[in-house]
């Protein structure tokens, strides 16, 4: 891992799309529109940039490859996105709301509703059946037993997991764990999927049936952002976020 | 998070760590087992006292001689001299206080009984006819002391007495040798059971002017003295001590207890070592709390990428500190609950062991541990549950 301290002006590093389709971007109704983040690690007393004058619009129903070499700031990125971390700087807007100054509560609330996580590691509750982690999210926002069991027999089905209902994730495969944890991210219909290196753990094959799942999520309409060191998986995605030691070094298809 | 779901959720995070589930209910077990168990053998204790004393008889005012101590200190008792004896006569005088339905003067000491070549200890009781009636005996066979005969050479035997020195052979009008003197046996007590202080089934009842001679005393021991009822008790007392100071010229140079009062103290000595009792072994409730809050520190380390994964889908604070906060408490209630159903069945041994003993844990105590394992289990609960409820989720959902 690479610990470097903020390197430059930005505009140095910046590929020739960056900073002006983002400003194109930010101008509609942007599903995600981040504007001067600054994510700053303070290590004894040095400073790590993790994320250094991040400006960055997503729109609703994209599909984003997030790359860049190991230490970039991918995955700073996601978790800020995810509201799981909060910038030093910058303002965050959520469906054009700032989502940045929300209460702690109302920040659970927007990551129940609105976004869905798939971990390289799956993070699955390993005592809980595959019914009951996808169930997980369900019974966090208090939905009733009755219809929380309806929808997670629909997912098992559409997720092609309906014999594996009962099992653990220890009796699970890897690719399977990594469906459950995809249909537990959607299964509150959320706006948008971040996913880090979702196929990190998986063999080629694996990984690419859950790009595919992650894929035919997406052209159902919900927004995925996908951090990844496979070039090729990067390749399929409509739009790549190219990462380097904090600054986003290029934008676009 | 519904409160049902957040029970449901502790729950299975409970039994799916069967050891560490297993630990702490033992220490929470332990500790309202021994509440349970050490408040039954207490109670038990001051309930046996308080029954022995109430089938002595209720009525009874004990003279003792010398003026009691336990008053305090007063000025006017400093220049008393020796205290006067209780004698025979004063036993007999009071029996004409109008509140006074008996009197049995009493002299004790100890001697050997000899029959047929067997001997034994006994406890030499010197009494008055009106003794048995007076502390509710009964007689197995043959008759009490006669009242008309002050200085017969005669005996009325216990139980026990009757069955090591005559066997089978009935001791009615057998001469007994004790000490030095021979007696006719008239009578034979009642079987009495384990009775407190004196076990009457080893005694030898002789007439109190013969035992005086026999221990070459002029005093008595006590003078029991009954009241004619129970609310009459009050006046006997008075009109005992009224009696008893004009006989010794004007001199309160004696003692006057009533039952009650020996049973309050009773009562209260073995009242207060069982809240003793209770609070040592409360101590051990105290020390499975810590062990509560050590095992659910570990749990929150152990499941810290889980922590970490319900922040990440969503879950507020609050929702994770009362979903571990259930899970320490249903752990002290299951504690809670096994040991109360050891400690119910470590009492139920003793009263096997015991039959004499009454060693029910008394309904505080039962209480106070069941609360005070709950209240330890949440109280110790609290600082995991906040310590989960506050991680970070990206250094939660990191580790693993
Ligand atoms: N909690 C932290 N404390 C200190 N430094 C951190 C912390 N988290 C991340 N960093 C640093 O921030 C930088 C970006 O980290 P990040 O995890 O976002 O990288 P990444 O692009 O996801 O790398 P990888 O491909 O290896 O996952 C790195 O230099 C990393 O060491
Ligand atoms: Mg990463």
């Amino acid at each position: 891992m690479v610990h470097k301290k903020h390197a430059g002006p930005p505009q140095v590093l910046l590929g020739p799309l960056g900073g002006g389709l983002s400003e194109a971007r930010s101008s509609g109704g942007a599903l995600i529109e981040l504007t001067g983040i600054e994510r700053v690690f303070t290590l004894g007393d040095s400073e790590v940039h993790a994320l250094a004058t991040l400006d960055l619009a997503i729109d609703s129903g994209e599909y984003v490859a997030i790359m860049g070499p190991s230490g970039s700031g991918k995955s700073t990125l996601l978790n800020l996105l995810g509201l799981l971390d909060h910038p030093n700087a910058g303002v965050y807007r959520l469906e054009g709301r700032d989502v940045t100054t929300l209460s702690a509560d109302e920040q659970a609330r927007v990551r129940r509703e609105r976004i869905g996580f798939v971990f390289q590691s799956f993070h699955l509750v390993p005592r809980l059946t595959a019914a009951e982690n996808i169930a997980l999210p369900l019974m966090l926002a208090g939905i009733d037993p009755a219809e929380r069991s309806r929808r997670v027999d629909k997912t098992l089905q559409d997720f092609g997991l309906a014999n594996r209902a009962d099992h653990r994730p220890d009796q699970l495969s890897g690719g399977q764990r990594q469906r459950v944890a995809i249909a537990r991210a959607t299964i509150m219909r959320p706006a948008m999927i971040l996913a880090d290196e979702p196929t990190g753990n998986l063999d080629r094959a694996t990984g690419e049936e859950v790009v595919h799942l992650l894929e035919s999520l997406n052209a159902g309409g919900v927004t995925l952002l996908m951090v990844t060191h496979d070039a090729a998986l990067g390749a399929r995605a409509r739009r790549r976020v190219m990462m380097e030691d904090g600054y986003k070094v290029s934008d676009g298809a | 998070m519904t409160p049902t779901d957040t029970l449901r959720f502790a729950s299975r995070a409970a039994t799916g760590y069967p050891l560490r589930t297993a630990l702490m209910v033992l220490a929470m077990s332990i500790g309202v087992a021994a509440v349970v168990v050490l408040t039954a053998l207490g109670d038990g204790a001051r309930r046996y006292v308080v029954n022995e004393f109430a089938s002595l008889g209720s009525n009874l005012v004990i003279v003792l001689p010398g003026r009691s101590e336990t008053g305090g200190f007063n000025p006017a008792n400093a220049i008393t001299e020796t205290p006067r004896d209780l004698t025979v006569e004063d036993a007999q005088a009071l029996t004409r206080a109008p509140a006074v339905l008996r009197t049995a003067p009493l002299t004790v000491g100890t001697s050997e009984a000899t029959y047929g070549g067997k001997l034994r200890d006994v406890t030499v009781v010197g009494a008055g006819a009106d003794y048995l009636k007076l502390r509710r005996m009964e007689l197995a066979q043959g008759r009490f002391l006669p009242a008309e005969e002050p200085n017969a050479a005669v005996a009325v035997i216990g139980a026990k007495i009757q069955s090591d020195l005559f066997g089978i052979e009935s001791a009615i009008g057998r001469i007994l040798r004790i000490g030095d003197r021979r007696f006719r046996v008239i009578g034979v007590l009642g079987q009495s059971g384990q009775g407190l202080g004196m076990n009457a089934d080893e005694i030898v009842v002789l007439p109190v002017a013969v035992a005086q001679a026999m221990f070459n005393t002029n005093t008595l021991f006590r003078i029991l003295v009954e009241a004619k009822n129970r609310a009459l008790l009050e006046q006997a007392k008075v009109q005992t001590l009224e009696i008893l100071k004009a006989r010794h010229d004007g001199e309160e140079d004696v003692t006057v207890i009533t039952q009650d009062a020996v049973l309050a103290t009773f009562d209260r000595i073995l009242g207060t070592l069982t809240y003793g009792v209770a609070g040592i072994a409360a101590i051990s409730l105290a020390v499975a709390g810590i062990l509560v809050m050590n095992v659910m520190l570990v749990a929150v380390t152990q499941r810290t990428g889980e922590i970490g994964l319900l922040k990440a889908l969503g879950a507020e604070g609050a929702a994770i500190r009362n979903a571990f906060l259930a899970e320490a408490a249903l752990l002290s209630a299951t504690g809670a609950i096994v040991g109360y159903l050891l400690g119910q069945a470590g009492a139920f041994a003793l009263r096997t062991a015991m039959p004499t003993l009454p060693a029910y844990p008394p309904d505080w105590a039962v209480i106070a541990a069941l609360v005070t394992a709950l209240v330890t289990g949440l109280l110790f609960g609290v600082m995991p549950a906040r310590r989960a409820a506050r991680l970070d989720a990206v250094q939660a959902l990191s580790k693993r």
